[in-house]
């Protein structure tokens, strides 16, 4: 118990945390914009692992990290482009469209990793993002190595959680998006272009997805292997669910789970006699219980409902 | 000479298997509060969908103010001057009033969100015209009155000229619906045009200048207010002459049937809906429930019939308490249900007209032996009972779906009624009938009372509620706020009881 304790007090911990959980929120914070325009963001784990295979592509014909992120952002927009067109052209089932396009891209990401690369064990390796230390800040004690000491899209993460807030809440865009995920008949009516919301919305989950997924391949490690993601886009959808569906919540929630997965990386570390497996389960456990309590009393009005206009589509 | 605010020229809607608007020609002109009169379904909401552009008209015009309009969303009938405030309010519950009225506007420092400077400007606009309602309250918060006056305000901040209201009045008390006609004159002196679409005749005679009938999509005339009568407009409504006078001999009532006691219950949302609510009702009798939507109906008759557990207090049927009991227990006490919406609770539509008369009997003989259905007595029964009640359909192994609302609810009464009832609930049980079904349920309401069963008829309709109880109790927040005899009832005093402004004493 005193060595949990202890790797739960350590800077090292803190770091960690911050640093796992930052390809959450990325991807949480875009799909806040899905869900909030009405639409499950259910598919944010295929738009993860997209990203996280074209950020490796990318990074690795490239040779620049930063052209591997904006492939990922591409991919993983690519990915949300044609969840829209099904949820919101074709008014598919949302739950089904999002599980049938989350395997698609285990699929397609595995198959493409093969055909460039083959299938051989040796690790291919592609160029990361270097961490970027905020000069002054990043040599105070204590949280100077925890903060300030991090690879850009980690901060970028944490500096969406201002904008999302602000965009949402404090701009007439912000209020035709929720109005959208509220009551988008009502929307309609007032001269709001709804299924433009909801494209765009989701569109957004995408990139920011992906931008998430590029952590993994091209930040924390520098490599691919196939379903990387591992979940991370469903614990993502979780904490938007946990965070009761606000910016702010959904922010602690990535931390709350963050914090799980950094944790159990060290308790392994530790070789305490508890089978690792059962320690790799305890974020996603987490998740669990976190929705079993939450219910869903807080949920855009409108979310999963496919939006018809009145007397159909458009002549 | 101007133009006309707003003028159709032959406005043609075809849906799949029905015509909704055949060559309808109209003109409303500037300064005149415009009443659409017609039966549910006569096309009244489709044409102003079509004005409003939610529709495309198959074939026509809409000029507006002398000039032609082809509009292909709202946002354009908005732009244009054309407001609409909906029978089911278009209000994002989670929104603010401000934010309801200022969506999809440009703001001041766009694209900023502007909130103070909106409320200050829907402050205003309330304070001009007597639309009270707090600007920063969130509109799940509101009364329906209110929400209504917020969707009011909603037209008014875009500046609308023509307003277009879809059955305004269904969910205020006879008090709020005379503020709105107020209303309404005041923004027809300035100029503006109001269309009102109604079904209630005493009302669109109290604050048109002109109406218009609609028919089977058709216009049958347009006549001015001051010289129509009630009668007139409803032999133009409805084709035949109506009699409005439900006939009933006086009520025999014998001993008590229904007794609830200081039922207390709560709401979907874990709110208190029913406040210690107490009545009785009696064999031969019917007892009126009148109150504006959403003050405990729902719960009261969820109560009854066992959907819903209460908190505290008692509901007996015939002197046995059967709070607690599930649904099934409660319909073999005789226990008879016309829910409020026919197609989610009282029927499963895509089954075939003789599975939902069984519905609640199947399991027991003869429609059913050892576990197995017995399709040819089921057929038999059914067939037997929709020729009783009148249901017009093909055969009773269609889906119920494909039958009109009045068939539908024919097939309700089929099955509540042929049970031989003890007590009948019944929950606006002609919601979106038209006058010829409206006047079958009654009747069919009015033979079981004769014959002894007591009714509880709850409903939101006035007229509904006077024609045809022997009492009335009007319920506000989940309390009955008082008891009078259905002969005589004076509309205002209910209204002031509706409103929760008036309490009667003696409450027995």
């Amino acid at each position: 118990m005193t060595e949990i304790l202890g790797v739960l007090l350590s800077a090292n911990f803190a770091f960690a945390s911050i640093r796992m959980a930052s390809p959450l929120l990325l991807a949480a914070m875009g799909g806040l914009f899905s869900e909030r325009a009405g639409v499950l963001s259910l598919g944010l784990e295929g738009m993860m692992l997209s990203g996280t295979l074209a950020a490796f592509l990318g990074s690795y014909y490239s040779g620049s990290p930063w052209v591997g992120l904006l492939a990922a952002a591409a991919a993983g927009g690519v990915v949300a482009l044609v969840y829209a067109a099904a949820c919101v052209t074709f008014r598919a089932n949302q739950v089904v469209a999002a599980v049938g396009l989350n395997i698609l891209a285990v699929g397609a990401t595995g198959l493409a990793f093969r055909g460039a690369f083959g299938v051989t064990h040796h690790l291919h390796r592609a160029p990361a993002f270097q961490p970027i230390n905020v000069p002054v800040l990043s040599d105070l004690p204590v949280v100077g190595p925890i903060l300030f000491r991090h690879l850009f899209p980690v901060y970028l993460a944490f500096l969406l959680v201002p904008v999302v807030i602000f965009v949402l809440y404090r701009t007439t865009w912000g209020l035709k998006l929720r109005s959208a995920g509220e009551n988008p008949l009502a929307a309609e009516t007032l001269g709001v272009k709804v299924e433009r919301m909801r494209y765009t919305g989701i569109i957004i989950s995408g990139l920011l997805a992906g931008m998430g997924g590029s952590l993994l391949s091209t930040g924390f490690i520098s490599t691919f292997m196939e379903e990387m993601t591992a979940g991370r886009g469903w614990i993502a959808f979780s904490a938007i669910i946990f965070g009761k569906w606000t910016p702010i919540g959904t922010f602690l929630a990535t931390m709350l789970f963050g914090a799980a997965d950094a944790l159990q990386l060290r308790v392994q570390a530790l070789g305490l006699a508890i089978p690792y497996q059962l320690l790799l389960l305890f974020p996603y456990l987490l998740t669990l219980c976190a929705l079993v309590l939450v219910g869903r009393t807080q949920a855009p009005a409108a979310l999963g409902t496919p939006y018809e206009r009145m007397g159909g589509s458009r002549k | 000479m101007a133009p006309p605010m707003l003028e159709l020229r032959g406005i043609t809607k075809q849906f799949p298997g029905v015509l909704a608007n055949d060559n309808i020609n109209l003109a409303v002109e500037p300064g005149e509060i415009h009443a659409l009169l017609g039966e549910n379904g006569s096309g009244k909401t489709t044409l102003m969908n079509i004005v409003y552009g939610l529709y495309h008209a198959d074939a026509g015009e809409v000029r507006f103010e002398g000039r032609p309009l082809r509009m292909t969303s709202p946002g354009e009938a908005i732009a244009t001057g054309i407001g609409m405030v909906h029978q089911h309010f278009m209000l994002v519950q989670a929104f603010s009033v401000t934010e309801n009225v200022i969506l999809g506007m440009r703001c001041r420092r766009e694209p900023l969100l502007d909130r103070d400077g909106g409320a200050t400007e829907v402050q205003a606009l309330s304070a001009k015209y007597g639309l009270k309602v707090d600007p920063r309250a969130r509109v799940w918060q509101l009364s329906v009155g209110e929400q209504q006056r917020v969707e009011i305000l909603k037209a008014l901040y875009r500046r609308a000229r023509l307003l277009i209201l879809d059955e305004p009045t269904s969910v205020l008390t006879p008090q709020e619906t005379e503020e709105l006609f107020e209303i309404l004159r005041a923004l027809a002196s300035e100029g503006r045009s109001v269309i009102f679409i109604s079904h209630k005749l005493h009302e669109v005679l109290s604050v048109a200048d002109r109406i218009t009938v609609l028919r089977r999509g058709r216009v049958i005339d347009t006549v001015r207010a001051a010289t129509s009568s009630k009668e007139g407009l409803a032999r133009m409504m409805v084709g035949r002459e109506v009699v409005f006078r439900v006939n009933k001999p006086p009520a025999r009532p014998g001993p008590v049937v229904l007794e609830v006691k200081n039922l207390q219950a709560l709401n979907q949302k874990g709110l208190p809906a029913l406040k210690g609510l107490s009545l009785e009702v009696r064999a031969g009798e019917i007892l009126g429930i009148a109150g504006v939507d959403g003050n405990g109906q729902k719960e009261l008759t969820e109560c009854l019939i066992g959907v819903t557990r209460p908190v505290r207090g008692e509901v007996r049927v015939a002197g046995e308490n059967i709070t607690g009991l599930s649904p099934r227990q409660i319909c073999r006490r005789g226990v008879a249900v016309i829910p409020e919406d026919r197609h989610r609770q009282g029927l499963v539509l895509p089954m075939q007209v003789a599975e939902n008369i069984m519905f609640g009997n199947f399991y027991r003989p003869p429609f059913s032996r050892r576990g197995f259905l017995q399709l040819g007595v089921i057929h038999d029964v059914a067939r037997r009972l929709a020729a009783e009640y009148d249901i017009r359909t093909p055969s009773t192994d269609i889906p119920v779906a494909n039958l009109s609302g009045g068939n539908q609810q024919k097939v309700i009464l089929a099955r509540e009624l042929s049970g031989q009832p003890r007590l009948i609930v019944a929950m606006l049980p002609t919601r979106g009938l038209d006058v010829g079904a409206t006047e079958f349920v009654h009747r069919r309401i009015i033979d079981a009372r004769n014959s002894g069963v007591a009714v509880l008829l709850v409903s939101t309709e006035l007229e509904e509620i006077l024609s045809l109880s022997d009492r009335i109790a009007v319920i506000y927040e989940g309390e009955i706020m008082g008891l009078v005899p259905g002969d005589g009832a004076d509309v205002h005093e209910l209204g002031l009881m509706m409103a929760g402004s008036k309490r009667l004493a003696a409450v027995s």
